[in-house]
């Protein structure tokens, strides 16, 4: 498949948020103001990123060289753990000033499904490790793509009259329902 | 196989142990451990009254900054900031406990509603349609932009006008910034008279739109012993500070000099009003009654 392709629809039809379904939990506890929703996306994009990378090259210079691919899910979560770790305290001591920007959302993502999914999924496409990162950019850019919508709607949401029932998660639900539905429209113009 | 699985996670485990180990020492950043302690002390409301962003910007500046008092929290409880002041090694100075004043008697005034507003129940949106919904242009809307911004719970609107919970009600400030007419005011807890109108308009123009508003006659201004009470920029200001340390030997004389019978003590505006009160001076006595009783 066309590289760009692979982009443009890990951004918009497959979305990780709308059309897979992948780390829900920060898409309704990270919406409820845009500039949380930007500091948590920001910090996905860069984590799945560093994720993809050496999860990448794990898999295929320790799991598939020593024919361990049944340990796959358990070895990703303690690289992805691990990794987060390290790059906090490099950021912290290197770069203060990205280190405060990302802020509290950087350990939060640790154990991210969307973050995990996104490896394994390249593993389970059989990318190389260039389109694997490209692909991982467009996944979380999709994903704070949607974090950002959806943060915008809340916020106009604040303002409305909304019966007592629905008002907060609720009505949220049905808003992400409303959202994905609108995003299925993008199916059929890429796998 | 059980094996391999084993000796590979464990593997494993002891490089990433190990790099992280390696990264904790490399990395190391050293932190002030009383910044931490300074932030245990703080309530975490994050209201910003102390002019800092939010407790850890504030527990930030008290252990760094000599400049920054350690009483600038308003939020947290005596023994907290007593506390603070010992770890940092400053002089607490007794800060005085301000709270929200609504200046503001629409209720008791029987001001009339120009128009029936189906709008964004907020009052910043109320208000910018044609004045707002009262005749009067400086009145309580009623939307309760200061419920919403009050972290500690202390407003709430009680018959469409804010009312400021005195025990809750620590005295931030931020209700004072979401009040699109600048209605609430922080005074001191202690003070012994307050006046609950806002208006700027002339004496006339305030008299027709409302029963309880001032009308500027200015006999507190010249009643004042204190000489605490003064007209400025068209409306009666009182001089807290003043007031308070001359004392209460005066009486209270502007409170029985005020024509209207709005200055009164604090406790008796921020009361919520009863409805069908006959009229404003008949309701400020119902509600003097009422506190006496009580």
């Amino acid at each position: 498949m066309d590289v760009i392709t692979i982009f443009i629809s890990a951004i918009f039809v497959n979305n990780i948020l709308l059309a897979q379904f992948l780390g829900n939990c920060p898409y309704l506890g990270c919406s409820r103001e845009k500039s949380v929703a930007i500091g948590m996306g920001g910090a996905v994009v860069f984590v799945t990123i560093m994720a993809t990378l050496f999860t990448w090259l794990m898999q295929h210079f320790v799991l598939d060289t020593f024919d361990l691919g049944y340990l796959q899910t358990i070895v990703f979560i303690v690289v992805i753990a691990g990794l987060v770790q390290f790059v906090e305290m490099f950021l912290k001591k290197m770069m203060p000033s990205l280190y405060s920007a990302l802020g509290i959302y950087l350990p939060l993502i640790t154990t991210n499904c969307a973050v995990m999914g996104v490896a394994i999924l390249v593993e389970r496409k059989g990318y190389t490790l260039i389109t694997s990162l490209l692909y991982a950019c467009g996944y979380s850019l999709g994903f704070l793509l949607a974090l950002l919508l959806m943060a915008g709607v809340r916020e106009r949401l604040d303002t409305c009259r909304i019966p007592k029932m629905m008002a907060g998660t609720p009505i949220a639900l049905v808003m992400a329902g409303l959202m994905s539905l609108a995003f299925m429209a993008f199916k059929g113009m890429a796998q | 196989m059980v094996t391999v699985s084993i000796l590979t996670m464990f593997g494993l485990g002891l490089v990433c142990a190990g790099i992280l180990a390696a990264a904790s020492k490399i990395f190391y950043v050293q932190e002030n451990p009383k910044v931490a302690a300074a932030l245990e002390l703080l309530p975490g409301a994050n209201c910003g009254g102390c002019g800092f962003a939010g407790c850890e910007g504030y527990a930030k500046a008290v252990v760094t900054d000599p400049n920054v008092p350690a009483n600038r929290c308003v939020a947290c409880p005596k023994e907290s900031i007593v506390a603070l002041g010992e770890l940092t090694g400053k002089t607490v100075a007794e800060a005085e406990p301000l709270v929200s004043m609504r200046r503001c008697d629409v209720n008791n005034g029987h001001v009339v509603q120009r128009y029936v507003y189906h709008g964004i129940p907020s009052c910043a949106a109320a208000s910018v349609i044609r004045g707002g919904t009262n005749t009067c242009a400086w009145s309580c809307l009623g939307f309760g932009d200061c419920v919403q911004a009050c972290p500690f719970g202390a407003m709430k609107i009680v018959d469409d006008i804010a009312c400021v919970d005195i025990q809750r009600c620590t005295g931030c400030g931020l209700c004072t910034k979401a009040c699109p007419r600048g209605i609430l005011e922080l005074i001191p807890l202690r003070s012994r008279v307050c006046i609950p109108c806002n208006s700027r308009d002339k004496g006339k123009a305030v008299m027709d739109a409302c029963k309880a508003g001032c009308i500027k006659c200015g006999k507190c201004v010249r009643t004042c012993p204190a000489k605490a009470i003064s007209l400025v920029d068209g409306r009666i200001e009182i001089n807290q500070k003043q007031c308070l340390e001359y004392g209460p030997e005066c009486g209270q004389a502007c409170v029985g000099a005020c024509a209207r019978k709005i200055l009164r003590p604090i406790a008796l505006v921020n009361a919520p009003v009863k409805e069908n009160a006959a009229s404003a001076s008949d309701a400020g006595d119902n509600e003097n009654k009422e506190a006496a009783n009580a």
